[in-house]
């Protein structure tokens, strides 16, 4: 058994390893001092100083911010509705919405954002920054769905049964029992929904309008013109915001 | 037809689960401010009666009234009832005069009326000193106080426990069923309690109704259930009983003679006045183990039944001593003697002796 356990913990190792080493590398690159990234020079923090000069950047990351805002608070506004909401179904028709409400997360990308843009222009609609958020919104609904269903799930059905007997009515016992009940997986749901917005490349790509770049899209089009350590470093910043938040998205939901 | 000093007017409800009826033609009438209990095993449908009347579910046919009002198409929020539920169910994230506030607020009572009115039922469960806590903060006996007090401020007409005191441990349990009944008495409300433990519903309640399978079998005092049972399986749901089948050989006056194919000897009993009971009728007959009396001496008190029997075992249990004893191959006993003088008697598995009893102290009931 032993020999067993130490030879699973060296797999887990070369697993972590894989996981981690190229986001290692690029931590450890970002700080290179050579402009060409392959050879090592020496340290620098020069890199991330010039991302503080860069205009175009920070625009960028101020629209990724509002957009990741925007549509984390659609998506917790109609998800939430709808988990809370479907719990006065009948239990076979909870479980048929609940199925088709996953689909579109095992849709290829591109598919959502290909029949998203069409649609757009369908209804005529012109691409914005506007669209974007309708899109990530899209997308995360099903995320803050099923978070909060789970966590639904979990309560006490004879709560909002007790809330019900001492005179709450429907609209009462979800302001005074359930939704506060509810809060960790709500405030974890719109975490996790930020970060995915945050770090959303395809949809984006699909249905924002000119001068709507987000950071995804900025960075994309840096690297069309060549790696540089500024990407390395932009890279680094990203990974640990995004890590942080879904940290922080997993340790409000286990209370 | 609607009497008017019931709390609670149940006629022929009926609720089915599926194919089952879980509640069958329930009639039921509670007088304002008594104890009533609904005793039965597990599955008997008393908890669907309890939510029934809290209005947690719809009954298929049937009525309910409540202080002679109709709860058809009443919800659980406009009745004037209220559940203590077996879990408690208390909010948890409210501390616990929240828990007790959230009643009187959700049905607009004044915010100064409110304070006063959680203090005063608070102080009924004796839980002042705990206003701040949260549930998770409570031992188990004082939640189940939150729990009641949370249901008394709305000072309902009806107040309705679901297996209140399962959940608590058998010391707790027995100080809760005094406490429960003196807080029906301060709290002058009418309490409806579900419960499958028997000694709890014949300590605690005024009435007890025995279900099984959705029926209720018998509504009666504790007294009344326990000293004559209307049936094989009342007798053995309260307390303990000790069975025997026979056959009524002949009839003499109020008296009659009993052979049992299961034990040697006739048996003489007293006819009850309701059965029509003739020579030939098959009987059951149900004597509580304590209205037992076991002896070595040939000759019996008058007006007593005799049958010989051996001992086969001997359980000491502190106050008193369980006997069992055989009176036939397929036939045994309990026998209950207190552990006063006659626990110095010395019987011993193996000894053959008599079981007496009064004659009028055994049940009958016709099969």
């Amino acid at each position: 058994m032993k020999q067993a356990g130490g030879w699973l913990w060296r797999v887990s190792l070369a697993n972590l390893f894989f996981l981690y080493g190229p986001i290692a590398v690029l931590i450890l690159f970002s700080f290179n001092a050579s402009r060409l990234s392959a050879t090592w020079q020496g340290w620098t923090w020069q890199w991330y100083r010039a991302l503080w000069v860069n205009q175009a950047l920070l625009d960028a990351t101020v629209n990724s911010l509002w957009v990741a805002t925007v549509s984390t608070v659609l998506a917790l506004f109609l998800g939430v509705g709808l988990a809370v909401g479907l719990d006065s179904l009948p239990g076979r028709r909870q479980r048929q919405i609940e199925q088709a409400m996953l689909l579109p997360l095992v849709i290829p990308e591109v598919m959502m954002g290909v029949s998203l843009l069409l649609f757009f222009v369908l209804l005529q609609i012109p691409l914005s920054l506007m669209t974007v958020m309708v899109g990530h919104a899209l997308f995360n609904l099903p995320v803050v769905m099923i978070i909060v269903r789970a966590r639904l799930k979990k309560l006490d059905p004879r709560l909002m049964e007790v809330a019900a007997d001492l005179g709450a009515s429907y609209w009462d016992t979800l302001r005074h029992v359930t939704i506060p009940l509810l809060r960790p997986a709500i405030l974890g749901a719109g975490l996790m929904a930020f970060t995915i917005s945050l770090d959303d490349f395809i949809v984006t790509y699909f249905t924002a309008g000119p001068g709507a770049t987000t950071l995804p899209l900025k960075v994309y089009s840096m690297i069309k013109s060549g790696m540089s350590p500024e990407i390395n470093a932009l890279s680094v910043l990203f990974v640990i915001v995004s890590m942080g938040l879904i940290g922080l998205s997993l340790l409000v939901q286990r209370r | 037809m609607v009497d008017q000093s019931a709390s609670i007017d149940i006629a022929s409800l009926v609720k089915r689960h599926g194919t089952t009826l879980a509640v069958d033609h329930v009639s039921l009438t509670v007088p304002r401010g008594e104890f009533f209990s609904l005793l039965g095993p597990s599955g008997a449908g008393k908890t669907s009666l309890l939510r029934m009347i809290a209005g947690f579910e719809t009954p298929d046919e049937g009525t309910i009234r409540i202080d002679g009002r109709s709860m058809e198409a009443v919800p659980p929020n406009r009745r004037p009832v209220n559940l203590v539920f077996q879990s408690y169910a208390l909010f948890p994230h409210m501390t616990v005069a929240e828990n007790v506030a959230f009643g009187p607020t959700m049905q607009g009572v004044p915010r100064a009326d409110i304070a006063s009115r959680v203090r005063l039922a608070l102080d009924m469960v004796k839980l002042s000193s705990k206003e701040e806590r949260l549930p998770s903060q409570l031992s188990g006996g004082e939640q189940q106080r939150v729990a009641l007090a949370r249901a008394l401020v709305n000072r309902p007409t009806v107040l309705l426990l679901d297996e209140p005191l399962s959940a608590l441990d058998q010391q707790l349990r027995q100080e809760m069923q005094v406490e429960l009944k003196s807080i029906q008495a301060r709290a002058a409300c009418t309490f409806v309690c579900v419960t499958h433990h028997q000694e709890e519903a014949l300590t605690m309640s005024d009435r007890v109704a025995v279900m099984h399978q959705g029926r209720v079998l018998q509504v009666g005092s504790p007294q009344d259930l326990y000293e004559s049972p209307g049936s094989a399986f009342v007798a053995r749901f309260i307390g303990v009983s000790n069975e025997l089948r026979g056959v009524v050989r002949r009839i003499d006056g109020e008296r009659a003679i009993v052979q049992s194919p299961e034990c040697v000897g006739e048996i003489q009993i007293v006819l009850p006045m309701h059965l029509a009971i003739q020579a030939g009728s098959p009987v059951t007959l149900l004597i509580r183990p304590e209205r037992l009396r076991l002896s070595t001496a040939a000759q019996g008190l008058s007006g007593e039944q005799s049958l010989a029997a051996s001992v086969d075992k001997v359980l000491y249990s502190g106050s008193d001593r369980r006997y069992l004893v055989r009176l036939g191959e397929h036939v045994v006993w309990n026998v209950r003697v207190p552990n006063d003088e006659s626990g110095r008697n010395g019987l011993v598995p193996g000894d053959h002796l008599s079981v007496r009893w009064q004659i009028s102290d055994a049940v009958v009931l016709s099969e």
